[in-house]
């Protein structure tokens, strides 16, 4: 299995982070393959039980009913799932903070209301008003901020508020009309549900961000080699490189036997992609795991905590705003019962289903997608099954209760194993 | 009261005087000065309550004092906040160490001055360094991308007390830095802080352990019940001496007696 680092090996042919000698040296697969196990082991489950969650969901419902998985369905998923999922990426920013928004939904209804009534009544083009509506989730945001930092209410407290209030608005803005229609020719309508990636197009950019990906896992090994660290292994990154390359490229071979990739996934996966980057590799996302892992230690590190929980907020309201533009979009219309349903809970169980704790510090912007792909496809195969949205509400709950004992349970084991 | 002593003549880093601090209706610091020079080693000792760690954070920039003056390298400063006192040349390691648990290593160590590459943490350059680092501190760390929460107490000092040389600070200050240490980390710690003042560095250490306190510091100054109770050369001090001065045993009426008939005689 693992090669134990030699004792006889001269102190400067080690790496200098694999020096001390009750490290267990893991190279090559079978070194990375162990190490795996043992993050298992340790409860360091990450993604691994969404991704089982995700393989049992589809056997249970491809056994009860076999289209399931088939090619137009799972278009159908991707694309459904797409601008909640936006909305669940803005959960997950709050709640790495240790905070919660509540209010998403109904945000998400009242920038959308914002945008449509823009559009319909006042005859603004699309980019405006489209504009006019991500802003007034921004400024919702700014809102919710002010009265964190300065007055010091509790986010539940003023997201619940927000709950109430920006529904109200939505129908403020609605007025009597109850319903606005977007017109027939415009973009978002046919962006959010009639563009979909060319065969040519999807392949290409399969191509390019597996090739980004084995580019960069080079760069890094190198720079490690040359700063006198362990490289990671040259073998993992390629059979990692090539699992994406065969699953993403299997996946969009059969999509493409439907109708392929709709931009609404595609410009979600981007949106993960980035605030990936983000929360990993900038300052930015580092403080914010900061703030969220230990507010006091964050202060005392100089961090502008305040400017932290600022642009938290401002960019939850953000994709909040953007996911009900998206959501409108599809639905081609905006209605008094915009974002108000489940919009809210299934964003919130989205962002907890795929693994972001709700106690700060712990969590990934892959989170959202994991997690609303769990949701929506449950949703789906009750909707094939033709089960009552009542069977459906309970069936949500029960997942959503099952995730957060799984990331319990694993916390037990994180602590018992010493990964906190 | 104890014998005072004047400082030694040494170009002066950091200075206060006149600090008061209240919270409330209790009077944490009353006209407390301190002055700790380059190459030095200052010792602030005083029971629990005495006012060490208000001070601390004065110095830190966590709390701003009410009234008093701070100068720093021959200049008058105040410092607003603790990315103030870093950007100074101030570093601090907490009696409560203020780590991220969720965080490894490295990003402790940098945390709130990372290093960049463009828009991106240097994630190589950060641990390369956090290696050097550790390594002068002759540091029993196994990974440093292992979370915190995954260290012992004596790791988690080691890398609280490697986060304060980040960034070449001129005044290290070490609030209780032994506290949770085994003996050989303990004499670690205190190799360090030598190494420090060799390199011209002053620093404050405050520690309840006497046996610490003697062992490395140049100069010892008491606080009691908020106020500068005493002040000692190290070398011409004793220990009775000194835990008289912390809990203020010599301060009472049968002393005071004593004192004024030798005054007499």
């Amino acid at each position: 299995m693992s090669d134990q680092v030699k004792s006889d090996v001269t102190a400067s042919a080690i790496a200098a982070d694999a020096a001390d000698e009750r490290l267990i040296s893991s190279q090559g697969l079978a070194g990375a393959a162990t190490a795996f196990v043992g993050r298992l082991r340790g409860g360091e489950l990450g993604m691994i039980p969404v991704i089982v969650g995700l393989v049992v969901i589809a056997i249970v419902f491809q056994i009860n009913e076999p289209t399931f998985l088939s090619s137009r369905n799972l278009v159908s998923i991707t694309q459904f799932a797409a601008p909640v999922g936006v909305i669940s990426l803005g959960i997950v920013l709050v709640l790495l903070l240790g905070e919660i928004d509540l209010s998403v939904g109904s945000v998400s209804g009242f920038a959308a209301a914002s945008m449509a009534v823009l559009i319909d009544s006042r005859g603004w083009g699309l980019l405006p008003a489209l504009v006019v509506g991500i802003l007034v989730g921004t400024a919702v945001g700014l809102l919710y901020a002010f009265l964190y930092t300065k007055i010091g209410v509790p986010s539940f407290v003023f997201s619940l508020a927000g709950l109430l209030a920006f529904q109200g608005a939505l129908l403020y803005v609605l007025g009597d009309k109850g319903t606005v229609v977007l017109p027939q020719d415009s973009a978002l309508r046919s962006f959010a549900r009639e563009k979909f990636l060319t065969d040519v197009q999807a392949y290409v950019l399969l191509v390019v961000v597996v090739a980004v990906y084995v580019g960069v896992s080079l760069l890094t090994i190198r720079r490690r080699r040359e700063a006198g660290l362990t490289p990671p292994s040259l073998t993992a990154v390629l059979v990692k490189a090539g699992l994406l390359l065969v699953g993403l490229g299997y996946l969009t071979y059969y999509l493409g036997i439907d109708r392929g990739w709709s931009y609404l996934p595609v410009l979600f996966a981007a949106l993960v992609v980035t605030m990936d980057l983000a929360l990993r590799r900038t300052r930015w996302g580092r403080h914010v795991f900061a703030v969220g892992g230990n507010e006091e230690a964050a202060r005392r590190s100089g961090i502008n905590v305040r400017g932290i929980y600022v642009s938290v907020f401002a960019l939850c309201s953000t994709f909040a705003a953007l996911g009900g533009i998206l959501i409108a979009g599809q639905l081609t219309s905006v209605s008094q019962s915009s974002g108000t349903t489940d919009t809210n809970l299934t964003a919130i169980a989205a962002a907890v289903i795929g693994g972001t704790s709700l106690f700060g510090g712990r969590g990934s912007a892959w989170a959202a997608l994991l997690g609303i792909l769990v949701l929506q496809s449950i949703q789906s195969g009750l909707n094939l099954m033709n089960v009552d949205s009542s069977v459906r509400f309970m069936v949500t709950g029960l997942v959503l209760l099952l995730a957060v004992a799984i990331d319990s349970v694993s916390r037990k084991a994180r602590s018992s194993s010493g990964r906190g | 009261m104890s014998s005072t002593v004047e400082a030694p003549v040494r170009e002066s880093v950091l200075s206060l005087t006149g600090i008061n601090k209240r919270f409330g209706a209790v009077q944490a610091l009353t006209d407390v000065s301190l002055e700790v020079g380059a190459g030095e080693v200052v010792a602030l000792v005083g029971d629990n309550g005495a006012g060490k760690s208000t001070l601390v954070k004065v110095i830190s920039g966590v709390y701003q004092p009410d009234e008093g003056s701070i100068t720093f390298a021959g200049r008058q400063i105040s410092v607003g906040g603790p990315s103030d006192a870093q950007s100074l040349g101030i570093a601090t390691v907490f009696q409560d160490l203020a780590l991220c648990d969720n965080l490894d290593v490295v990003a402790n160590l940098f945390l709130g001055q990372e290093w960049r590459r463009g828009p991106f943490i240097d994630e190589v350059g950060m641990e390369k360094e956090a290696w050097r680092l550790l390594r002068t501190l002759s540091a029993k760390i196994p990974s440093v991308r292992i979370p915190i929460a995954g260290l012992s107490g004596g790791q988690r000092q080691t890398v609280a007390i490697a986060r304060s040389l980040v960034g070449n600070p001129k005044v290290v200050m070490l609030d209780e830095p032994t506290a949770a240490l085994g003996v050989a980390q303990t004499a670690e710690v205190l190799n360090l802080v030598e190494r420090l003042r060799e390199q011209g560095l002053g620093v404050i250490l405050i520690s309840h352990n006497m046996a610490d306190v003697q062992a490395v510091s140049d100069r010892i100054v008491v606080l009691r019940l908020g106020r500068n109770a005493a002040e000692f050369v190290t070398s011409q001090t004793s220990t009775a001496e000194l835990v008289a001065a912390i809990t203020g045993a010599s301060d009472n009426v049968v002393t005071a007696r004593a004192q004024r008939k030798g005054e007499h005689q």
